[in-house]
């Protein structure tokens, strides 16, 4: 795999899930600091979900207003575009990751900022920004107390809301009495939170250039849209002479009306409160509040092409509110990092491969038991396991155009047991050769792959109990069949 | 300039290509117009309640609740500044002068951070409170001012009239429609993080103190 | 009524008592069941995995075999939920109107076993007496696919003389997913030992389910760590200890 740029300049995508995954299925206080983390948000989501009986009516209704979007994306960024220009806001377009990068450095260096501060952004992410800062002499400054977290102790985020719940406050209290030189700082949970408060209000108050991302684009009234809770992002929005935001072309929305689901459903499914504890929206630049100055890069970076596939594309429906990561068995056992993905979790799986047209991310989709968890909390209808398969499709037909693919153990595998399935003679011949030479058939190369491979794979941790002697077809031919058959005048022939 | 307007034309060609044939502006606005909202829009709650409920979600996020009633709001603000050891409060343009009492400093002011952070709190109003989420949303208005006054100083006390506070979000919306442009904020309680082991912390960055003074007919 | 019974192909295979257990309880309902030898599999196996194209003919042999039946009955939420979320599209995919309009008409007579019983004949008690200590496992399937809701619960509830145990996370996934276990086996390791360790503080002595293949991969581990907690389908349970007066009663 050639590897993806982080924001600290590491790469992502290093290794497929199942390596990522067993690494971090040792590390059992990162897994106790991430099952605490999703157990608790995936309660509190539960409980102020189920107090709006309408619940589902909001689902359907946040579902279709971004499946209508994406069906005229191209007709509502150009509307945003227009009203944004008119609030007098600037609005740049990146194809990809590069042009981002050019265009907010260039800003940046524009106004000879050697410092800029950030709200947590997953699209700055993406592109590497920070790399790209750092690279040109320019600090980026973290200010979302979990992002400030993860910069500090260079670190990856691994959940999108709450970037650092792989730690625990006595990983935190460490890296901030090395980082902010603090060596007494106490590891109550108000003592750090308000350790960084006091590092980043000097920074809020001196400078001059804000980086963020964006939870909606707002067609009809040219403006954006941003969902916080420390007050880090109101500082960004507010207290800098230019504020560059970067955000992805499918989080736009038709009006400012249609607010009124999403800022019912994204708080409640990103931390299980009723409303977050703050949202700004504003359009443009507002003489007398706020930058002066205001920049949106749209940004593609692989996005465009995912609209192609019909079965894929409400993939670009997400609204980035995490309660998938939180809901995911999958995820409670590994957290974030073992997706090698800026977006992990289930949307992630879904994700990430096709923002690489499907070359990056390719066991992804595999990261799933399909169990449906995260269907069921998707407050915009994703369904995410039916994307998976989806995508597993691609992953098969892809891999079984290459030769390799072809002659796999699992291609082989899959046509054998697709030949048995086609017809009842061959399944009921090979389940009593299997019954009777199964030892054999089990230390082979899995011929009838749907049976011994599975005992490989199984059997670190799990027994299998062998085949019984009898089938069930078998005893129905022998037990019920003929008495049946002279019942019902239907002949049997098993 | 050139090389900018070829990524505009790049992404817009690109999603044009993957969705096929454009429908017209008409199609699009029919088509959004018949997406089902069968959400709750009105609460119908009477007012007693409705106040009693936005009251309890207040508290629940750690803000400070108040009455008072038309005649009583300046009476009521003395009595939470004194309650809070505070001199007095910076305000925002159009604060009516029957708010404030006598014997503390209110000054309008300036949009200076650093100033800003160095006052011991705001007086501000409100355009809409929503009762089921414990919200008030302030805009760039009257007796509300610019997002800074409500941000920088760590004392935010919110005046909010009863026939301000609606129950549902969508019926905040529908009060909102005529001014969305304004820069705007929904504050629904303190500043807070969970960031680090779930635990929900008062007072981050925003305000680590609000309080909010509902005001009733007499 | 005239059931004809899918067993599935694992249980074909492996599990012949649920079958045999679905054939009595059935039938003592006063159910005549037919089974089809012709029957495979439903193609799961195969479209989960990605298999898509190879998972169309599998699907197309089961719509053959079952089109004229008048009501099918399966002892697995997963291979329904296969049916009723993926075979429309299945067909769609391979372009085959006929096949969609097929898959379309027989739908609606595919049934879960205890969903057939609670849903389509009404009947929650069927007679059982199994005086074991019983937790119950929620599958994926049976309930974010099927929503069985309490079904098997209402159904367990009424078997004398079982006593059934709340286990925590009841609805969390064990981790077999199929082909998601030999994928990615030490992700589906722990999550079965998340669901193992919940299985075991229940004090139960048997654990059930609508699925085999969740019991399969769950009894996997209780063996391998050779407690004596067992698996059994919950149409085993209901087959047991019949007693003809009780049912007689039952039904009237």
């Amino acid at each position: 795999m050639s590897g993806v740029q982080t924001q600290d300049g590491t790469q992502w995508n290093r290794q497929d899930f199942p390596e990522a995954a067993k690494e971090i299925l040792e590390q059992s206080q990162t897994r106790k600091n991430v099952q605490h983390a999703t157990n608790v948000i995936q309660g509190k989501r539960n409980k102020v979900v189920a107090e709006l009986p309408d619940w589902e009516d909001l689902r359907e209704a946040g579902a279709q207003i971004k499946a209508h979007t994406l069906r005229h994306l191209d007709h509502y960024l150009a509307e945003f575009e227009a009203n944004c220009t008119a609030a007098g806001g600037h609005v740049h377009w990146a194809s990809d990751a590069a042009e981002a990068n050019r265009i907010i450095l260039g800003l940046v260096q524009q106004h000879d900022a050697k410092e800029v501060i950030k709200i947590k952004t997953m699209t700055s992410e993406e592109v590497g920004l920070n790399a790209t800062l750092e690279a040109n002499g320019i600090a980026p400054i973290e200010t979302d107390l979990a992002e400030l977290i993860v910069q500090m102790g260079k670190d990856r985020p691994s959940h999108f809301v709450a970037p650092a719940l792989h730690v625990n406050r006595a990983q935190v209290r460490a890296i901030f009495q090395k980082e902010m030189h603090l060596p007494d700082l106490g590891d109550r949970p108000e003592d750090l939170a308000t350790a960084a408060r006091t590092y980043l209000r000097e920074k809020y108050l001196r400078i001059k250039v804000a980086i963020s991302g964006g939870n909606f684009l707002i067609a009809d009234s040219g403006g954006m849209c941003i969902v916080e809770s420390e007050g880090n992002g109101r500082m960004c929005l507010t207290l800098p002479d230019v504020l560059i935001s970067i955000v992805g072309i499918e989080k736009v929305i038709p009006s400012f009306q249609d607010l009124e689901v999403f800022l019912q459903t994204l708080p409640r499914s990103a931390t299980g409160e009723r409303m977050n504890p703050y949202n700004s929206t504003w359009c443009g630049v507002h003489p007398g509040d706020g930058p002066q100055e205001f920049h949106v890069v749209l940004l593609d970076n692989g996005r465009s092409p995912i609209l192609a596939d019909k079965e894929a594309r409400q993939t670009l429906q997400c609204i980035r509110c995490a309660a998938c990561l939180n809901a995911c068995p999958v995820y409670h056992q590994t957290g974030g990092h073992a997706y090698e993905s800026v977006y992990a979790g289930p949307i992630g799986a879904i994700l990430t491969p096709q923002l690489h047209s499907m070359k990056e991310g390719r066991s992804l989709p595999y990261a799933s038991s399909l169990c449906g968890a995260c269907y069921q909390v998707c407050p915009v209808k994703i369904n995410i396991p039916e994307v998976l398969i989806h995508l597993r499709g691609k992953v098969v037909q892809e891999d079984q155009a290459t030769l390799a693919g072809k002659f796999s153990l699992w291609n082989i595998g899959m046509q054998a047991a697709a030949f048995l399935f086609a017809d009842a003679g061959r399944l009921g011949l090979a389940e009593r050769v299997g019954a009777v030479g199964q030892k054999v058939l089990v230390s082979k190369n899995g011929f009838i792959e749907w049976m011994p491979l599975m005992l490989g794979g199984w059997t670190q941790t799990r027994d299998l109990k062998a085949l019984p002697a009898q089938s069930f077809r078998q005893w129905w031919a022998k037990e019920k069949a003929p008495s049946a058959a002279a019942k019902n005048g239907r002949v049997s022939h098993g | 300039m050139a090389e900018v307007m070829d990524h505009r034309a790049a992404i817009l060609g690109s999603i044009r290509k993957a969705l096929g044939q454009a429908s017209s502006k008409d199609a699009i606005a029919e088509e959004y117009a018949a997406i089902p909202r069968t959400y709750t829009k009105t609460g119908g709650m009477e007012r007693a309640a409705l106040l009693a409920h936005f009251e309890e979600r207040l508290v629940e996020y750690d803000a400070g609740v108040y009455r008072a009633a038309k005649d009583g709001i300046a009476a009521k603000v003395a009595e939470i500044l004194t309650a809070r050891g505070k001199p007095g409060l910076t305000l925002p343009e159009g604060v009516p002068a029957e708010w404030l009492p006598e014997g503390f400093s209110f000054e309008v002011a300036g949009l200076q951070a650093l100033e800003l952070d160095k006052t011991p709190g705001v007086l501000t109003g409100c355009t809409v409170a929503i009762a089921e989420t414990g919200s008030i949303v302030l805009q760039n208005a009257a007796a509300q001012g610019a997002r800074i006054l409500s941000l920088v100083p760590d004392y935010h006390l919110c005046v909010v009239f009863a026939e301000q506070v609606v129950l549902t979000v969508p019926e905040a919306f529908a009060r909102l429609e005529g001014t969305s442009t304004l820069p705007t904020t929904f504050v629904s309680g303190p500043s807070a993080t969970a960031d680090i082991e779930m635990t929900r912390i008062k007072g981050v960055h925003g305000p680590r103190f609000l309080d909010v003074l509902i005001v009733v007919e007499a | 009524m005239r059931v004809s019974l899918f067993i599935t192909c694992y249980n074909d295979a492996l599990f012949p008592e649920t079958g045999k257990a679905v054939v009595n309880v059935l039938e003592r309902l006063g159910h005549e069941i037919e089974f089809r030898p012709e029957q495979t599999c439903c193609g799961q196996m195969h479209w989960n995995t990605g298999y898509l194209r190879e998972a169309v003919p599998i699907i197309r042999h089961f719509v053959k075999v079952y089109q004229d039946v008048e009501t099918v009955v399966i002892p697995s939420s997963s291979c329904v939920s296969m049916m009723r979320d993926h075979y429309v599209k299945a067909a769609e995919m391979d372009g085959d109107a006929k096949l969609v309009a097929d898959v379309e008409a027989l739908l609606p007579r595919i049934f879960e076993f205890s969903e057939f019983l609670v849903r389509k004949l009404g009947v929650e008690d069927v007679g059982a007496s199994y005086p074991h200590k019983v937790t119950y496992h929620a599958s994926c399937h049976s309930e974010r696919s099927l929503h069985l809701g309490d079904i098997p619960i209402r159904l367990l509830k009424r078997v004398r003389g079982l006593d059934l145990q709340p286990i925590q996370n009841i609805q969390e996934c064990c981790g077999f997913g199929g082909t998601f276990s030999i994928k990615n086996p030490d992700v589906s390791s722990a999550m079965l030992a998340d669901k193992v360790r919940n299985v075991l503080n229940t004090g139960a002595e048997v654990c059930t389910a609508v699925d085999n293949s969740c019991l399969m991969h769950i009894y996997g581990s209780l063996h391998r760590q050779r407690t004596f907690a067992r698996t059994a389908h919950i149409a085993e349970i209901l087959a047991s200890g019949y007693d003809k007066e009780v049912t007689a009663e039952a039904f009237v």
